[in-house]
């Protein structure tokens, strides 16, 4: 087991050097002066150049730079955006909970549809209610979040007039408000998953469903639903944990497209605005966070895995 | 690798049949000294099930599109002035100076099949031209997988030692990467706009995953009879690699390859829907869709027909991949 958590931190760790280290040779690599570059070619403020340079340390040699910027990064300062005079770890810490608001929300709703979807095409296997599932799943993999995010807004927004099309409102002005303008990008982000979820669960299910044990539970009389919820979910599970929170990760970079769809002021939203305006220090901050999140995101699960399951401990 | 395939049936055929086992043991061998028939394309394509050869007949019209797109000038050419008068905006003839009669926001008719977007511009031909940017940026990124990380999948698979741990430990690096964030901050970054380099980018970044579907099969096939048999009879490993895994490497992976596409149409869709793939006017399904994006009210069907062509990309290329899955995988199963 200790065997496991070193292996895997020390995965995390070199994960984390690398993530770090290209976000960083990134903007290093841009051409011209980098000075120009964060500028650009506006008007500019006596002895910002110079700030910028001794900021940077732009004079010190590449690797030089990279460990103090890493030093920096790692104790929460991601520099000082140019544009806005905005720390950047300030716009991330803002802009954060709205992103986790969408993707804990997309996650949930996804796992409490995907697992009766998944369940009821493992015990229906190859009958009716199976196709339609199944075929249904296929159908829901293969739209693009962004598509049936704007299908939602002309289905909810325009036609019906239910709920707003944008607009984000805060938890504090209230769960109802907040919620009506949550639910559509929430929905929007959690077909896909859901489709990828109840997949997974119906393949796992069917797999086990063929075991002795579920065999002898039937032998001994027990109620389908009870077996099925009981004795064959539970070993189903594992999985998918793990892909739940490869997921995660992978929704607090995918809620970008629905951010900018949604005029969410999230993190993703920052980072396009960030774009739009060339703040390459925004963007350097906010994409070496994401895949940071990302990355550690993975080895929690992983960790947890190898403590539910002892088979795929290290020997 | 037809006659070793039939001497392993021939073992397998004299296993003795009867009390243990129910199921006739000739359904898993392969009958001895009939070869394996190759089937032909239309063969496969009779064998598919309707939704997939629908899926496949779906892909055959954008590859054409796609084709057509570059060839005939009146389709939208990318840049303005346009050749196509029928494409300039509100049909403006740059020789006479005058307007043409569209109007923007039509509804479908003959002249204009899918109706005209703001600017009076025909959808149809937009569509098309949005069929050649999916389909670059989709074979630019499998050439770059299949190329590169079949490559390299199917040799550390093979070779095994000290090569494969360093090199999958880098693919894992590469693989905890959430690739459409640093997609996004290469390309602002570097504010590229060129689709053959969004393309060769977006192949880049999807090495790694073929990498690792090329391993595991070659894995696989490292240990299989014919293999061994090769071994044995001294062949040299470079001529293996090239003659036995390979070949038996590539069927897999084409049917990844397939699915993975479909993820790539999407993220390119995605690119174009922020603004950030190819730079208008030339148009993607992306771009159009988020260009219609204001019309909602108006007229839904210029951001419907985009999404539509993009989303049953994304499903044909899935299901056709799927199918070729499922039928290398029986086919590996039952030699």
């Amino acid at each position: 087991m200790a065997k496991t958590i070193a292996f895997v931190l020390l995965r995390l760790i070199a994960t984390l050097f690398a993530v770090t280290f290209l976000t960083f040779l990134m903007v290093a690599m841009l051409p011209g002066d980098p000075v120009d570059t964060i500028l650009g070619t506006g008007p500019r403020a006596p002895g910002i150049e110079e700030q910028i340079r001794a900021d940077l340390n732009l004079d010190d040699p590449f690797f030089v730079r990279y460990v103090a910027w890493l030093g920096d990064a790692v104790t929460g300062d991601l520099g000082t955006s140019y544009i806005t005079d905005q720390p950047v770890s300030d716009t991330i810490s803002q802009r954060l909970p709205i992103t986790a608001q969408l993707a804990i929300m997309s996650i949930v709703i996804s796992v409490l549809i995907a697992i009766p979807v998944g369940v009821l095409g493992a015990y229906k296997q190859g009958k009716w209610p199976d196709t339609v599932t199944s075929t249904g799943v296929q159908v829901a993999l293969s739209i693009p979040n962004f598509i049936f995010g704007i299908f939602l807004i002309w289905l909810f927004a325009v036609q019906l007039q239910w709920l707003p099309a944008s607009n984000w409102n805060r938890f504090s002005n209230g769960i109802v408000d907040n919620m009506k303008t949550a639910i559509l990008p929430t929905v929007s982000l959690a077909l896909a998953q859901m489709a990828l979820f109840s997949r997974l669960v119906r393949s796992d299910m069917m797999a086990t469903l063929r075991e002795n044990y579920i065999l002898s539970a039937r032998a001994k009389g027990m109620s389908d639903r009870y077996i099925l919820f009981r004795h064959a979910l539970r070993p189903s599970s594992l999985s998918l944990m793990t892909i739940v929170g490869i997921a995660f990760g992978a929704l607090l970079g995918g809620t970008v497209i629905i951010e900018q769809l949604f005029g969410l002021p999230g993190l993703g939203f920052s980072l396009i605005a960030a774009i739009n305006s060339r703040d390459i220090l925004v963007i350097q901050g906010i994409t070496v966070f994401i895949a940071a999140m990302f990355v550690i995101i993975n080895t929690i699960v992983d960790l947890l895995y190898a403590v539910l399951d002892p088979r795929i401990r290290r020997k | 690798m037809a006659t070793t395939e039939t001497n392993v049936g021939a073992t397998a055929a004299t296993i003795p049949t009867g009390q243990a086992t129910t199921r006739p043991v000739d359904e898993f061998v392969v009958p001895q000294g009939v070869k394996q028939k190759r089937k032909t394309p239309w063969g496969v394509f009779r064998e598919m099930p309707l939704l997939v050869k629908l899926g496949t007949l779906w892909l055959l019209i954008v590859l054409f599109a796609a084709i057509y797109a570059q060839l005939d000038a009146r389709v939208f050419n990318g840049s303005l002035p346009l050749a196509d008068p029928n494409l300039q905006l509100n049909g403006f003839n740059a020789a006479t100076g005058e307007f043409g009669d569209r109007e923007s926001l039509e509804q479908p008719s003959w002249a204009h099949p899918l109706g005209t977007d703001r600017l009076a511009r025909d959808t149809f031909s937009r569509t098309m031209h949005g069929a050649y940017v999916s389909v670059t940026v989709a074979i630019v990124s499998v050439v770059c997988g299949v190329v590169v990380g079949g490559l390299l999948g199917a040799l550390v698979g093979y070779v095994r030692g000290k090569t494969e741990t360093v090199l999958m430990a880098m693919i894992d690096v590469l693989l905890a990467f959430p690739a459409l964030v640093l997609l996004l901050a290469l390309i602002s970054i570097f504010e590229v706009r060129d689709l053959f380099v969004i393309s060769f980018v977006i192949g880049l970044l999807s090495i790694p995953a073929y990498t690792r579907v090329a391993r595991a099969n070659s894995l696989a096939i490292s240990n299989r009879e014919f293999v061994l048999a090769a071994q044995a009879i001294g062949t040299k490993r470079w001529t293996i690699l090239r003659r036995e895994i390979i070949p038996n490497v590539l069927p897999t992976l084409l049917a990844y390859a397939m699915v993975a596409a479909a993820a790539v149409i999407v993220v390119e869709g995605s690119l174009s829907f922020l603004g950030l793939s190819v730079q208008l006017p030339t148009s993607s399904w992306g771009n159009m869709i988020n260009q219609a994006r204001g019309d909602i009210k108006v007229n839904f069907g210029q951001i419907l027909y985009p999404s539509l062509a993009l989303t049953m990309t994304v499903l044909a290329l899935n299901q056709v991949g799927d199918f070729f899955q499922r039928r290398s995988a029986f086919r590996g199963s039952s030699l």
